[in-house]
């Protein structure tokens, strides 16, 4: 039971930010939506792009935190290392997008596993902290190694020619290739969803999450769980750095970049739940786009703004279990 | 009885060297930090300047991290709030100390009392997730408000600190005075510092590391004491950064950023976390290996996450940890 004074402080703290949320971003919205609801339709579009690429990352993200504790700080190198693997791949093997997207992100799986059965592993009776100052370590030693092979400069990923190119939406045209990412994120999240709600593998994961102590006493391999939930964490940030090779581009430091956005989805979202980073992700990542284009200088202000309204008022997230 | 004498004897002999000993080292410690700027070339004196400095940053984390359990991602933002205040109020009010010290510190506390008041609340992994979003904010803020910030040029033409004793102001232009300067704080923290992990405050915060839930149980308002040691490791990490802005006339966004976070908590984990001196031994360390490889390679942070990745794995706690081994292992050979 927390004191009447600290919950009137919160409440008022919330209401001030949902305030200046409503002031920058929401009115300007709903007039740019009544003014010009072309625009406003196609900025909803790219919103949705970035929202379902966040999605890649977050979702991994969230899981892995949620069936091993462990919040992966070299999540955001997977991101970075899957777009610069790609890039190597289509450079090396004349411009094929297509084997890039399906072999950087098998490529990174395989760092997974072997980040996590060589390093994370040996310490994890030693608690969750040394496992988080461990992959710290590694986003550290990733960044190097990417600076070191590809340079400092800002790339962008080439991609097919099949995705060149505009489609019409509304009487309007729209990048074909950012469509086709809007479609394949959506079907990938509808195949993610399947997988963890609808399959024998997705229900010991779940359960996994919730107690993993009990699913190994019910005879399940839970540390086998941890690696394929850690690889396959990996392979989905790796995947979303391949597909916003072209959208978003290259730089070092674009880890760290999108490790925060993670962070701030599965804050808003809750961890732990494929429903909480979907929800937190088409949240953030809409609101982020709206206010890149309506608030350009405080874009990332305003996203911080929705997630302490979030914090404030909902400590576990909006879809998150109650902390133990 | 004779038995009994001889081992008073032996028993107040010993007594009387662990004295010695406990006293030799940092008397030992002293004598040779007031004696370095007589030896030292100047590169190597703002190398053990900076040292200080970041001893000082340090062991403004240890106070959450190794004391309270606070994991804090983002101790860089104090450390920047410090630097840039201090700077921009050297510039635009007066580059006296009294001017500038207490605006910079004054900034990082409030600063540590908004993200703090809003951090302390989650738990663990919620709370070093949101100290690192925070700080991330603040280094857009640095970044992007070019007008005030100078932006990703950082913040230059900081005029040098005086102390408004003689007119030209130049008192702590000089390396040497300003090496003693830093001393002279460095020494008022550490000493500082002790004493409050020694007091009945800094005993309650190793209670709410070791089990939150029992000192809530006994009366204690965890909240309260955890936003205390919040915003007093954050006045220090500013004191950090305003020292850091007086040694090098200059106030860099970098400062802000998750590097300068990640690298003052590699300087705790591989020091020692839990201890005082350990973290300024980390502060060492690392700066000095930095030094050292920074002048044959450019794969600095590749070595320093080689380096912090081995101590995970095999040094838990640090060098004081290793340091205490050797101890245990001669004295039990002894």
């Amino acid at each position: 039971m927390r004191p009447v004074r600290d919950v009137l402080v919160q409440r008022l703290l919330a209401l001030l930010l949902i305030g200046l949320v409503t002031w920058l971003l929401v009115v300007p919205l709903v007039r740019l939506a009544v003014t010009a609801p072309e625009t406003a339709f196609i900025q909803l579009l790219n919103g949705l792009a970035y929202s379902l690429l966040i999605f890649l990352i977050a979702t991994g993200f969230s899981l892995i935190f949620g069936i091993m504790d462990v919040i992966n700080l070299a999540h955001g190198s997977f991101y970075m290392l899957g777009a610069y693997i790609a890039y190597s791949i289509v450079g090396r093997s004349g411009d094929n997008f297509w084997l890039a997207l399906l072999a950087a992100p098998l490529g990174r799986g395989l760092i997974g596993v072997v980040l996590e059965l060589g390093y994370l592993r040996p310490v994890y009776r030693r608690g969750h902290l040394d496992q988080v100052l461990l992959t710290f370590g590694f986003a550290y030693v990733f960044s190097d190694i990417v600076r070191t092979i590809w340079g400092a400069d800002i790339r962008s990923l080439p991609y097919s020619p099949l995705l060149q190119g505009a489609v019409e939406i509304l009487g309007r045209p729209y990048p074909k290739y950012r469509f086709a990412a809007i479609i394949f994120g959506l079907v990938l999240a509808l195949l993610l969803w399947l997988l963890l709600e609808r399959t024998r593998l997705g229900s010991i994961v779940r359960a996994g999450v919730a107690d993993p102590e009990m699913v190994s006493g019910l005879g399940i391999n839970i540390t086998a769980v941890f690696t394929a939930v850690f690889a396959a964490g990996a392979a989905l940030a790796a995947l979303s750095g391949v597909i916003a090779g072209p959208i978003l581009g290259m730089h070092p430091g674009m880890d760290f970049d999108v490790l925060i956005v993670a962070l701030i989805v599965v804050v808003v979202g809750g961890l732990g739940t494929f429903a909480g980073s979907f929800w937190g992700s088409l949240l953030i990542g809409i609101a982020d786009t709206f206010g890149k284009v309506l608030q350009p200088e405080f874009s990332m202000a305003l996203t911080f703004a929705v997630m302490a309204v979030v914090l404030l008022l909902r400590p576990t997230g909006l879809f998150g279990r109650s902390t133990a | 009885m004779e038995a009994i004498r001889v081992e008073a004897g032996a028993r107040l002999a010993k007594a009387r060297l662990s004295l010695a000993r406990r006293w030799a080292l940092p008397a030992g410690v002293l004598v040779l930090l007031i004696g370095c700027p007589l030896v030292l070339p100047q590169y190597l004196l703002s190398l053990l300047t900076e040292v200080l400095i970041f001893g000082i940053f340090a062991m403004s984390l240890d106070l959450l991290l190794g004391y309270t359990g606070l994991v804090s991602f983002g101790h860089a933002a104090f450390f920047g709030v410090g630097a840039y205040t201090a700077g921009l109020a050297a510039i635009r009010l007066s580059p006296h100390l009294g001017v500038t010290l207490p605006l910079a510190l004054g900034a990082a506390a409030l600063a540590a009392l908004v993200i703090g008041y809003l951090c302390i609340r989650t738990a663990g992994i919620y709370f070093l997730m949101l100290t690192l979003a925070f700080a991330q904010v603040l280094y857009a803020v640095a970044f992007k408000w070019t007008p005030v910030t100078g932006g990703s040029n950082g913040l230059s033409g900081i005029p040098r600190p005086t102390l408004g004793l003689v007119p030209g102001g130049g008192e702590l232009a000089d390396p040497i005075r300003f090496y003693f300067f830093v001393l002279l704080i460095f020494l008022l923290v550490y000493y500082g510092l002790r004493r409050v992990v020694n007091s009945p405050f800094g005993h309650t915060l190793v209670g709410i590391r070791e089990n939150e839930g029992r000192m809530r149980a006994i009366g204690y308002d965890v909240a309260r004491y955890k936003l205390a040691a919040f915003v007093l490791a954050g006045v220090l990490a500013g004191l950090a950064g305003a020292l850091n802005t007086y040694l090098n006339v200059f106030a860099s966004p970098a400062q802000l950023n998750w590097t300068t976070s990640g690298q003052v908590l590699v300087m705790v984990i591989i020091g020692g976390a839990g201890t005082l001196i350990g973290p300024v031994l980390g502060a060492a360390l690392v700066l000095l290996l930095q030094n050292l490889v920074s002048t044959h390679t450019d794969r600095w942070p590749m070595i320093m996450g080689a380096v912090f990745i081995i101590f995970v794995l095999l040094a838990r706690f640090g060098i004081v940890g290793i340091w205490d081994r050797l101890v245990a292992r001669l004295a039990r050979r002894a």
